[in-house]
């Protein structure tokens, strides 16, 4: 799980994902993304680390947090909430729509309890709807972290679910 | 090189891994050292072999032999037929197409592979298979005989347009960015194939990325470009590895980096990977994502021929659109032209979906009618229901009916029906699609992923998105129709980029060739496909139900009423539409009426 990371750790996370990439104006989804991925979310502490060690008036390299959080809060894949252990990404486009996804849909948030992009109360699960990940001739489509379902049924979910500690 | 008796290429792409690809290769590499076989046999991992929506999928060759549906459970079975007792096993074998279809009659032309040639046939991770079926040859040749200016117009005279689906002539393009006076400039391949639906770039960049690296360079050295990105979505990670892979292996053998093929040329490239906006497939907000801003289109002109990456001329083309250049220069341009219509050369990739009995990715020439392609390559509609209509050109694009079935695909036509090529998403629908319900659903999705920054796209889509729900929640007005048309042509003038002004196109589609179904759900409070909840009802047939009282058990809030071998009844007030009687009825008593 995403225990509520340290202040040391991130800056390490942070520290790792600038040394990949550098500290140039291009590198900064690059670094958001590793962010995103290493911690599940992009904290605001990560955000004011990025921003620490990037900025720098004598390179004539300016990053303010405010540009970093409008990036972070633009691209769908970045997040800066905290999400769950485990997080379901359901594809909600039309042709999955159009070969039974509403009835997945339906089904997903009826057994978890969620609306989209909520988080149970135990942390376990963040349910979120995503962009088409091109698996249409075998739709509907749900991924469980980068684990992809495809032809899924309202009955395989428990079944699927249940493969996740 | 060892020698095998036989390969085993299985295909491993994303669909067929959702399905356990990889469980059927470790099953076949155990069973294969099992049975002694190891060092006779090869296993492969590939990318498509056929349609993908029966995977797994494997090829044996030199049978040639296509292996569908199998899991590891039956691979000792297969093993043993197929590779100890030389017996084909029937039961997996897929009949239904042949798998390379190279031997076209000239009367019934259906697939014809340039861009997918390879996808299946080679290894995506190894530089030899490609450079085995003619790869980097093109790019020698280039280099070797042709000058910059011959390279264009090779491009331009095959009559190759932009395959990202606006269709700007390839060629003219490149000679625009030549012709600019300023240095360095740039290559941008968009691999940021965002519309539902459509999957093509997506098989290419996994299944053949070198022929897309080598169409990058030879564009590079056309255009004096010295550097490029492949801006490539993080949705398909398998994509961005295979590419780094291919990139990396380009540079050991010279293709890439300084003195390419020993000559002065330098050209490197890049892979980006994005971070999750529809709107980063339009080009100036392809490259504002590049230079690490938020992806918001800017105001053309400047054009990224003039003002691209980092303000400096970028030329910036779709996947499909390189990786059609190396053929062009081996096979010539005339061969090119030779296929399509009179103003859309070529081929183009489609990925149909939706309601068709086999739905996948297709390779057509220009100029192909829809029906050809959903009744004779796709299969015709699903379970024998009846066609109704398909959203051709994504959710910009429009939904054509049974008139324009007949229509033959190109650019011109398409637009003129009322639609666009697009990159070539076909999302087929049948009789129990609500058309309100589809353009609902697609304004849903564009208004989501506009990204804000003009006001008819921010607002407008939004306005017209609470009419289509205001619509289908039988609430409609009159009135309510006209003001949508009104609102969506404002939108669609409007709007700064291609993702607002073509937003309203399927509701303006729709209006045009469905205005019946949206006035049934205004002025009669009725949805004649019975999709929209508020306006259907359920109830069971009483002659036909045999009172089993499964309905009532399996009903969400206790709706249902009856005794025991009584016909029941459904309390309309009571009911939430969620149509679990229907399903779960064994007698086919519980209708839908609306």
């Amino acid at each position: 799980m995403h225990a509520p990371p340290v202040v040391s750790a991130i800056k390490e996370v942070v520290q790792q994902a600038i040394e990949k990439h550098g500290k140039t104006p291009d590198a900064l989804i690059p670094i958001l993304s590793e962010i995103n991925h290493a911690l599940g979310y992009i904290p605001a502490e990560a955000i004011r680390e990025v921003k620490r060690q990037i900025h720098n008036p004598a390179e004539r390299m300016y990053v303010a947090e405010s540009q970093l959080y409008s990036l972070a809060t633009f691209y769908d894949m970045l997040s800066t909430k905290a999400r769950g252990r485990h997080v379901i990404k359901f594809c909600e486009n039309a042709p999955c729509h159009v070969v039974g996804g509403k009835a997945i849909w339906d089904a997903l948030r009826k057994d978890l309890n969620l609306e989209n992009g909520e988080t149970t109360p135990d942390n376990k699960w963040t349910l979120v709807t995503t962009s088409c990940i091109g698996l249409c001739s075998v739709g509907p489509v749900l991924l469980v972290d980068d684990d992809m379902y495809g032809n899924v049924t309202v009955e395989q979910i428990l079944d699927i679910l249940g493969r996740y500690e | 090189m060892s020698f095998y008796r036989s390969h085993i290429l299985v295909c491993v792409d994303p669909e067929c891994l959702a399905k356990g690809a990889y469980d059927v290769v470790d099953a076949m590499q155990d069973e294969l050292v099992a049975q002694g076989l190891i060092d006779e046999i090869q296993v492969l991992e590939t990318s498509r072999i056929g349609g993908c929506s029966d995977g797994p999928e494997m090829m044996v060759y030199p049978e040639g032999v296509h292996y569908v549906g199998m899991n590891a459970d039956d691979v000792p079975f297969l093993v043993e037929e197929h590779f100890l007792k030389g017996r084909i096993v029937e039961k997996f074998r897929e009949i239904h197409k042949p798998v390379v279809d190279e031997e076209l009659g000239p009367l019934r032309p259906k697939e014809v592979r340039v861009v997918l040639r390879n996808c299946g046939e080679i290894d995506p991770m190894n530089i030899e298979d490609y450079l085995a079926v003619d790869g980097y040859q093109a790019l020698g040749k280039v280099i070797g005989e042709m000058t910059p200016e011959k390279v264009i117009d090779e491009v331009t005279r095959s009559g190759l347009r932009g395959r990202g689906g606006a269709g700007f002539p390839a060629g003219r393009k490149w000679a625009l960015t030549r012709q600019v006076p300023d240095s360095p400039k740039y290559m941008v391949c968009n691999a940021d194939e965002g519309d539902p639906g459509a999957f093509m770039n997506r098989r290419v960049l996994e299944g053949d990325p070198h022929s897309v690296i080598e169409g990058m360079i030879i564009g590079a050295y056309a255009i004096g470009a010295s550097y490029g990105y492949i801006y490539c979505r993080a949705e398909y990670p398998l994509a961005v590895e295979t590419l780094n892979v291919a990139i990396t292996q380009a540079r050991e053998f010279g293709f890439l980096g300084k003195n390419i093929l020993g000559t002065d040329f330098n050209f490197d490239l890049e892979v980006r990977v994005g971070a999750g906006a529809f709107v980063c497939g339009e080009e100036t907000a392809l490259m504002a994502s590049i230079m690490g801003q938020r992806g918001e289109p800017r105001p053309r002109p400047p054009f990224p021929s003039v003002k691209g990456v980092w303000e400096k001329p970028s030329n910036n083309n779709n996947v499909e659109t390189y990786a059609n250049i190396p053929q062009i220069i081996l096979k010539g341009a005339d061969w090119y032209a030779s296929m399509g219509t009179e103003r859309s050369k070529g081929t183009k990739t489609f990925a149909v979906g939706g309601n068709v009995a086999k739905p996948g990715l297709i390779e057509v020439p220009m100029g192909i009618t829809l029906r050809e392609i959903i009744f004779d390559v796709a299969g015709g509609i699903k379970d024998g229901k009846k066609y109704k209509a398909v959203q051709t050109g994504g959710p910009m694009g429009g939904c054509l009916t049974e008139k324009h079935l007949d229509l033959p695909l190109d650019y011109e036509a398409l637009s003129q029906a009322g639609s666009m090529m697009g990159s070539g998403g076909l999302v087929v629908m049948d009789k129990s699609s609500c058309m309100v319900d589809i353009a609902r659903f697609f304004m849903d999705f564009t208004q989501a992923e506009s990204c804000g920054k003009c006001t008819p796209c921010r607002i407008g889509t939004r306005r017209i998105l609470e009419l289509l729900q205001k619509i289908c929640d039988g609430k409609g007005e009159h009135g309510d129709l006209e003001k949508l048309e009104d609102l969506c042509h404002e939108v669609a003038k409007n709007s700064l980029c291609g993702l607002g002004q073509g937003a309203p196109s399927p509701v303006l589609s729709t209006l045009e060739h469905f205005r019946d179904e949206y006035e049934a759900h205004v002025y009669e409070k009725r949805c004649p496909a019975k999709v929209c909840r508020n306006l259907i009802h359920y109830e069971i047939q009483a002659p036909t139900c045999t009172g089993c009282m499964v309905c009532a058990r399996n009903c969400p809030v206790e709706a249902i009423t009856g005794e025991r071998r009584q016909a029941h009844t459904i309390d309309i007030d009571r009911c939430i539409r969620c149509g679990i009687c229907m399903q779960v009825c064994n007698f086919n008593a519980v209708s839908v009426l609306s």
